[in-house]
């Protein structure tokens, strides 16, 4: 049977090119902010670009905060974050006013630092990606495997739900997870071959 | 180590893809999403796809247009043309780009970049810079499709823009634009060293040692390029092998 997908829509951003990948994958996936559509999916999604307050208030706004802790937290759905949606899932956010995120996975969110050798933010481009362990996320992706990045602000989480890290201003957690919730600073989506092969492996979970 | 990139410039006018020399006399040079297409198969790091008819014209970004383009485009692409409003930028990132590029507006009605950084991140809004020499031989920022004289010294324009959110300068030079002669390696330097944000270097690549200029004495932090694609056998991953042996870390 085709996996369904949910990609929760909050108003933040391209959720157009995640839907697309999906489908490139073989998924059925569909944008949506309606409880029983995320209810009803085999996996779910959370993308989004923009400010961290901003998000959260909107998917506090549309209600979706209790939908997305019962279905992950509690009915252990699988789950994939996706560059602000990965963000999201921290304790705290400290983009412009600190502010509570979902506090599913220990941690907060804050700016670069730039050091000498890497002055300029936002971190855009191509960057490594080195899975801590071999994570089932990163099934025939070589370590050191280059992702697209665009992003100013990071994850600064604890070595237990620290999935792979990325070299950029001294270092920082490009994927974090712990059981069901996977989730990522870059975009697959935007990764061509290797950003596809992740999504597939996600829909194994 | 992050990896410099090396980003193929579409330019789109009517119906299908130009590209000219100095911001003027278009040639056609194919089907746009032929090109997304053979772009997305040759794994290129990125696309800036800019719709130069639109301030001309006067209209806003062709988003059925985007959407239709951004659907077969699984890189990253900046796009650009005609944008004016938050709405523009807005509806732009819907339909699937993952940068929306501020020109003409930036100079004149710059509030915009802030608008949209505050709302979508720096990290999706670019801006472009084109710059060309005037009467004294001092370079000044152009505006509507390089036709306008803003009078503005690209570095302080630079830094005006960086303090307003944007995330990225796109930095184009008019006088080189299609003369594969070189980038204008002293603008690129000026604006490069003054601001802690990206810049892309664009105008004038007519070799695979013109990029590698611009990012190793240029210090920019990717190079855009046009003609020597569209006009010559040079490719992008060529470049890139060219780059690498410069000692310029580029992802193969």
């Amino acid at each position: 049977m085709t996996a369904t997908v949910a990609i929760v829509d909050y108003g933040m951003g391209n959720l157009d090119s995640v839907m697309r990948a999906f489908e490139e994958v073989g998924a059925k996936a569909c944008v949506t902010d309606q409880a029983p559509e995320i209810e009803a999916a085999d996996f779910i999604v959370l993308p989004g670009v923009g400010a961290f307050p901003d998000a959260m208030r909107r998917i506090r706004d549309r209600g979706l905060e209790k939908v997305l802790e019962d279905q992950v937290l509690g009915e252990k759905a699988p789950f994939l974050g996706i560059c602000l949606g990965m963000q999201l899932l921290a304790t705290v956010g400290l983009e412009g006013v600190e502010t509570p995120g979902l506090g599913w996975i220990d941690g907060s969110v804050r700016r670069f630092v730039p050091t000498a050798e890497d002055r300029r933010i936002p971190h855009v481009g191509w960057n490594e990606v080195t899975p801590v362990g071999s994570p089932a996320l990163f099934d025939g992706i070589a370590p050191g495997t280059d992702f697209y990045f665009v992003h100013s602000y990071h994850f600064d989480g604890a070595p237990p739900d620290v999935v792979a890290t990325t070299p950029y201003c001294g270092g920082f957690a490009s994927v974090v997870g712990r059981d069901n919730i996977h989730a990522v600073q870059f975009h697959p989506e935007k990764s061509q071959r290797h950003g596809l092969r992740l999504l597939q492996n996600f829909l194994k979970f | 180590m992050l990896k410099t990139r090396v980003i193929p410039t579409l330019l789109y006018r009517e119906f299908g893809l130009v590209k000219g020399e100095r911001f003027d006399s278009w040639r056609p040079v194919g089907s746009a999403i032929q090109a997304i297409k053979v772009y997305n198969m040759r794994a290129v790091d990125e696309i800036v796809f800019l719709d130069v008819a639109a301030t001309p014209e006067g209209r806003g970004p062709d988003f059925a247009l985007v959407d239709e383009l951004a659907d077969e485009c699984f890189m990253p692409m900046a796009v650009g043309g005609g944008v004016r409003t938050l709405d523009d930028v807005r509806t732009l990132l819907q339909v699937g780009a993952d940068k929306v590029v501020v020109g003409t507006a930036a100079a004149e009605e710059p509030d915009v970049v802030n608008a949209a950084s505050d709302r979508y991140g720096a990290q999706c809004v670019m801006v472009s810079i084109d710059t060309a020499a005037g009467a004294d031989g001092s370079s000044t920022v152009r505006s509507r499709c390089g036709r306008q004289d803003t009078g503005r010294d690209p570095v302080e324009f630079a830094l005006d823009m960086e303090a307003r959110g944007a995330g990225e300068l796109l930095l184009t030079s008019v006088d080189r634009d299609g003369t594969m002669t070189g980038y204008d390696i002293e603008t690129i330097r000026r604006v490069a060293d003054a601001v802690s944000v990206p810049v892309i270097a664009s105008g004038g690549a007519g070799s695979y040692d013109d990029m590698a200029r611009a990012l190793l004495d240029g210090h920019a932090s990717a190079v855009a390029a046009a003609s020597i694609f569209h006009f010559t056998q040079q490719t992008p991953m060529e470049a890139k092998q060219h780059l690498r042996s410069a000692g310029v870390p580029v992802r193969m």
